[in-house]
């Protein structure tokens, strides 16, 4: 990975391109390089939608190399959703294919004048940049399915849908996973709008002739591997709980802890969780002859993913996650897998966060404009946003676009991006997260749902505000770094309980580079991770009153715990003072 | 006293999703695991919704979560 390609789509006379030495960004991967690049090239005052923004695409450090479970691929620009700088990152092949490609990025510049859409295809000879207007208002699946046929089987695919040629702000860019399905997406901040804006409907990746990227030190590296393997394997978390019934294990323990929000935040408990919980849908998944564990990029061991069939055995979506399962189920009052399964695949297919347009489903509820617990008219909702109708656009444009046009209160956003599956007053630590975070509200920017829940990387009282700062802290800085790797989030529950692991992985990334690296290391790259996310929003406007929680969550008790977000702004005000 | 024990996810299989249960006073978490011979080790314990450790001491009417160490988001 030694060359960065820059795509001017503005160009005059039609694209450009040129292929630059990795340069200063050296060393840089994933989280670290979209941050650094956007840090120090794009306006912070740009428009999300104009020419000066620039989306940067960048596998992780370790992505195309034979390290298990490196293959995420990291998104950034100016977020359409929030206004802030944005990282987004996503499974699926793309990461593993473009690092062996040899590219640390892929910058994608300017805006065309014309109305012409494009695709960008990149194999082992070179670049192509080509009109392609047939793709046209093609949402991901029939897209991928028709481009498909005109390119090599070992091709990636990174798309837009629909809602990212509409430039809708939770506009997702998604991925393609082993089967060259678009189901695993870039979906938090709006990334997808930013591609349409650049009139870029498909990036093709194709490493065909190319092998994986050799470390300096083979013998160290392989021995690294097998220990972060060996790591994952014992952990109960990601050996036993995750492969056998995926991220929706949670639904059940989020509502027995009185967290999980429930009917657009209304409550903590959900009466008919058991009829969506991890259990019950594997159990589905199996009696219907789906295939019940597999992952979304080769190379993963942990295979959280499922593929999720119909009555009939016909495939409806890949397995939804617990945050999706939560947000068009529980957070909108619906009890129905299939419907849940279903509004995954329409999400997926026009191409947008399932978070934000699940939490977007929930404030039109709030509203009035269909009844809580109404699936067939979240089913309507979602269509809608395919369809480009007024009421679409403004669902696709998320939560808080939703909740401004309808007049809702209760809007479940900071910085203008929607919360996830975990209320932040029964889990403060998670609410400390959603606050500060330079991402707007998101659950996987320090994921203190572990310590404070799951009683995994520490134990803090969910119910109380001390030490969630602290801990806040310490994962925003962990996670920046992870991010920056290409490794799948889900090592961070044998990386913080088991620390042999954590230096398997040392060793892993020392070997690969011929270095020497210690955890101090990996906190420094945390850091300046954040500290450059940091100054580009503050450069972009933001305060330290944009570090806050929607007030009516503190001033509504939730029940059954009856509390409310305890941690004040003071001590909110302290989670990047290291 | 009776108390509501439910298990989740792997320790549901050849035992209970949920199940009342008669058990005398001073009947801790640990006792309750204990006899049931769960495979793996406990992971989250909820006692009425609210964290709990294996010496929590049990009271009538009490629902009891009991969960291996799973995770996810």
């Amino acid at each position: 990975m030694d060359k960065i390609l820059r795509v001017d789509m503005g160009a005059e006379g039609g694209p450009t391109f040129r292929v630059e030495p990795v340069g200063e960004f050296a060393g840089l991967g994933g989280r670290a390089m979209t941050t650094a690049i956007i840090s120090r090239e794009v306006h912070p005052l740009c428009h999300p939608l104009g020419a000066e923004n620039k989306l940067v695409i960048a596998p992780g450090s370790l992505s195309g190399t034979a390290a298990s479970m490196s293959g995420r691929i990291s998104v950034g620009c100016k977020s359409p959703l929030t206004g802030g700088i944005k990282e987004s990152n996503a499974g699926g092949q793309a990461a593993q294919v473009l690092a062996r490609l040899g590219y640390a990025a892929i910058v994608l510049e300017g805006k065309p004048e014309s109305d012409d859409l494009y695709k960008i295809f990149i194999n082992k000879d070179g670049v192509e940049v080509s009109v392609d207007n047939s793709l046209k208002n093609l949402p991901n699946y029939p897209l991928v399915e028709k481009l498909k046929g005109q390119y090599s089987d070992r091709a990636a695919y990174m798309t837009i849908g629909t809602a990212g040629e509409m430039k809708l702000l939770a506009a997702s860019i998604a991925c393609t996973d082993p089967e060259k399905r678009p189901t695993r997406h870039c979906g938090r901040g709006g990334t997808g709008a930013v591609m349409g804006a650049k009139r870029v409907k498909a990036i093709i990746l194709d490493d065909t002739g190319l092998k994986m990227r050799p470390p300096k030190d083979p013998e160290k590296f392989r021995d690294a591997n097998r220990r972060f393997v060996e790591g994952l394997r014992k952990h109960p978390i990601t050996g036993e709980g995750l492969p056998a019934y995926g991220t929706n294990v949670l639904t059940n323990v989020l509502n027995e802890a009185g967290a999980y929000p429930t009917n657009n935040f209304r409550t903590g408990r959900f009466e008919n969780a058991a009829k969506i919980s991890g259990e019950v849908q594997a159990e589905l998944e199996v009696k219907r002859g789906g295939i019940a564990t597999h992952g979304c990029h080769r190379g993963c061991v942990i295979q959280c993913s499922v593929v999720y069939v119909d009555k009939d055995g016909k495939y409806v979506t890949k397995q939804p996650e617990y945050e999706t399962v939560w947000a068009h189920g529980g957070n909108c009052g619906i009890d129905d897998l299939d419907v849940i399964a279903r509004l995954d695949f329409l999400d997926d297919n026009f191409g947008v966060d399932t978070m934000d347009t699940g939490a977007a489903v929930g404030v039109a509820m709030e509203a009035g404009l269909i009844p809580f617990g109404d699936g067939a008219g979240a089913i309507r909702l979602v269509e809608e946003i395919g369809k480009g109708t007024p009421l679409g656009r403004i669902l696709g444009c998320g939560a808080e676009v939703t909740g401004k046009v309808f007049g809702v209160e209760r809007v479940p956003v900071v910085k203008g991006q929607a919360m996830a599956a975990y209320d932040p007053r029964s889990v403060m630590g998670i609410g400390v997260t959603y606050a500060t975070t330079t991402q707007g509200a998101d659950h996987t920017a320090g994921y203190s749902v572990g310590p404070n829940v799951l009683k995994s990387g520490g134990d803090l009282d969910p119910l109380k505000p001390e030490g969630q700062v602290e801990m806040s802290r310490n994962l925003q800085i962990a996670t920046a770094a992870v991010d920056s790797t290409g490794m799948c989030l889900f090592i961070a529950f044998p990386l913080l309980d088991q620390p042999e692991t954590f230096q398997a992985l040392l060793d892993m990334i020392g070997a690969f580079h011929g270095i020497t690296l210690t955890g101090d290391d990996v906190t420094a790259l945390g850091k300046s991770i954040l500290k450059m996310e940091r100054d580009f929003n503050t450069r972009a406007g933001f305060t330290k009153h944009h570090d806050r929680l929607p007030r009516f969550f503190l001033k509504e008790p939730i029940p059954p715990h009856n509390v409310t977000f305890q941690v004040t702004d003071e001590d909110l005000d302290k989670v990047f003072n290291w | 006293m009776r108390v509501t024990v439910k298990l989740f996810a792997t320790f549901r299989k050849g035992r209970f999703d949920t199940e009342v249960r008669e058990v005398p006073p001073g009947t801790t978490v640990s006792n309750v695991v204990d006899g049931m011979r769960l495979p793996g080790s406990v992971g989250i314990i909820f006692v009425n919704s609210r964290h709990a450790v294996p010496s929590h001491e049990l009271s009538d009417g009490d629902t009891l979560a009991i969960f291996p160490f799973v995770g996810g988001g």
